[in-house]
């Protein structure tokens, strides 16, 4: 943002950067030869539906558009307890590739019709043979990645964090600063 | 396409930019103006109200500086609001989760995130950057917002920081400070003889008296002035901020809401605690005081926050916007 934009008070809403996450079929390779964390086969994209029809409009589309595609399962749509709306698909674990399509669906969809900057985040879901639990985060405003690894009780596994965040260095752009890694409880496709 | 969903206020903008060129004028007469009256003085002989100025300017710039550089902790120490973590409650927890999405949404760093014990709804940012800017909300706040309407409160406060609108308001204030201490030390030099020595010292010269004077309505026009234009910005800052904020979240109406709710709530509250909040009252989310509504007299014009209905206007096209 621009000093003169600053100045006035003329903030406008931030475009999403959707091509990164193409990187994440390859991460789900490093982090199954690394760490034996498999994909589960499910993502979710996470958005911010505003009010009025035109969004309610688009919404709709990418669901039927979602709904013919070649997912294993029907799409989810919940929404949180913060006001977020979340679409899940799910692919067999194999097929990252289909899912990372498939949600690039949604963001290109939802940007097309100009709510590219209503998009929060993307997750994909891994899980390791022992049950731990672990979801790679995309920002779309920032392009970047972040693990998150949720234990019982909010509470969250650092340790294996900092593990993959070493890990996926080379194949995907992660989160330098982490007070952006914030924690997303209980979402939907983890 | 996105473009013309979220087109700028151009009017606004327009507004906007004029009272800054406005007082940016003010300040470049009021310069002129000492200048002149100077130099005329030196001419007589003597130098007493250059000193004047010169410590007048020095104290405006120092205290202007400590506002802006300490903006965040004078804020939190007014209002006695404690820095929390998300660990520490389930209100904290709630209140760090929706600021970590909003800051996602608005990629923006995180700033603090605190609580102000009072019952007294409202919110307030201040902090010189960004990155030291600390979030505030009341524990009413919390207590009486629904999640949407308490993102809508909060996606404001980020604009605020966003616009640096503390940094923005420090230099626009700056004027009326150092224009506030001139007629202060004038009218002091006045009374406690500064003027009587410049006199005697030159008994030819009746040049002394009428200077101190001088300087003294210079100050008074200026300060006159910069304060109605500084109101004017921060009442257009508010209506950016509300803007911005509602364009966030895509949910103008759950800020509309949570006005209608935060300023019908104040007008019902005990008067003492909200002369205690006036000081801040800049960088509230509403204004603390209970004044009568639909007034378009000097009150409007003295206020730090547009009415209302203004607000709840500007809005109400955001959400057509939005729809469109």
């Amino acid at each position: 943002m621009g000093f003169l934009d600053t100045i006035l008070g003329r903030t406008k809403p931030v475009a999403p950067k959707l091509d990164a996450l193409f990187a994440l079929p390859s991460a789900a390779v490093t982090l199954q030869a690394a760490m034996d964390l498999q994909p589960t086969g499910s993502g979710s994209v996470c958005f911010r539906a505003t009010e009025g029809r035109a969004f309610r409009d688009i919404e709709k589309d990418v669901r039927e558009l979602l709904e013919m595609g070649s997912g294993t399962l029907p799409v989810e749509v919940s929404s949180d307890s913060y006001g977020f709306t979340w679409l899940v698909c799910h692919h067999t674990s194999d097929d990252v590739e289909g899912l990372v399509t498939d949600l690039h669906a949604v963001n290109s969809s939802l940007e097309q019709g100009g709510f590219g900057p209503q998009l929060l985040c993307t997750l994909v879901g891994f899980r390791s043979p022992a049950g731990r639990r672990l979801g790679l985060v995309y920002l779309y405003k920032r392009g970047t990645f972040y693990p998150f690894a949720p234990l019982g009780g909010e509470r969250r596994d650092s340790a294996l964090e900092m593990q993959v965040r070493g890990y996926l260095g080379d194949d995907l752009k992660v989160e330098p600063d982490l007070g952006r890694w914030f924690p997303v409880w209980a979402a939907p496709g983890l | 396409m996105a473009r013309t969903r979220y087109a700028t206020d151009r009017g606004l903008i327009a507004r906007m930019g004029v009272t800054m060129f406005l007082l940016g004028l003010v300040f470049v007469a009021f310069v002129l103006a000492l200048f002149f009256v100077l130099t005329y003085n030196q001419r007589g002989g003597s130098g007493g109200s250059g000193g004047l100025i010169v410590i007048a300017a020095l104290i405006g710039i120092g205290s202007a500086f400590a506002s802006y550089y300490w903006s965040d902790k004078i804020a939190l120490r007014a209002s006695g609001a404690r820095l929390v973590s998300p660990g520490d409650s389930a209100a904290a927890a709630r209140l760090h989760g929706t600021v970590d999405r909003l800051c996602a949404l608005a990629d923006m760093p995180k700033p603090r995130v605190a609580i102000a014990p009072t019952q007294m709804p409202n919110a307030f940012a201040t902090g010189r950057s960004s990155k030291v800017a600390v979030l505030c909300a009341t524990q009413g706040l919390l207590d009486r917002l629904d999640p949407d309407e308490l993102e809508g409160v909060l996606a404001h406060e980020m604009s605020h920081v966003a616009h640096k609108d503390v940094a923005v308001m420090t230099v626009a204030s700056f004027l009326g400070i150092v224009a506030a201490l001139l007629v202060r030390f004038a009218f002091y030099s006045e009374l406690f003889g500064g003027g009587g020595r410049g006199r005697s010292n030159n008994g030819n010269n009746q040049g002394a008296l009428p200077v101190i004077l001088i300087v003294m309505l210079v100050g008074i026009v200026v300060y006159a002035i910069s304060f109605l234009l500084i109101r004017l910005l921060s009442r257009y800052r508010e209506l950016s901020a509300d803007r911005s904020g509602a364009l966030l979240t895509g949910k103008p109406s759950s800020l509309a809401s949570a006005l209608q709710k935060v300023t019908g709530d104040m007008a019902r509250i005990p008067t003492r605690d909200l002369r205690a909040a006036e000081p801040l009252n800049a960088f509230y989310f509403a204004p603390a005081f209970s004044k009568g509504r639909g007034q378009i007299t000097l009150s409007s014009l003295f206020s730090t926050h547009p009415s209302l209905e203004r607000r709840l206007a500007e809005l109400a096209k955001v959400s057509q916007q939005l729809s469109r």
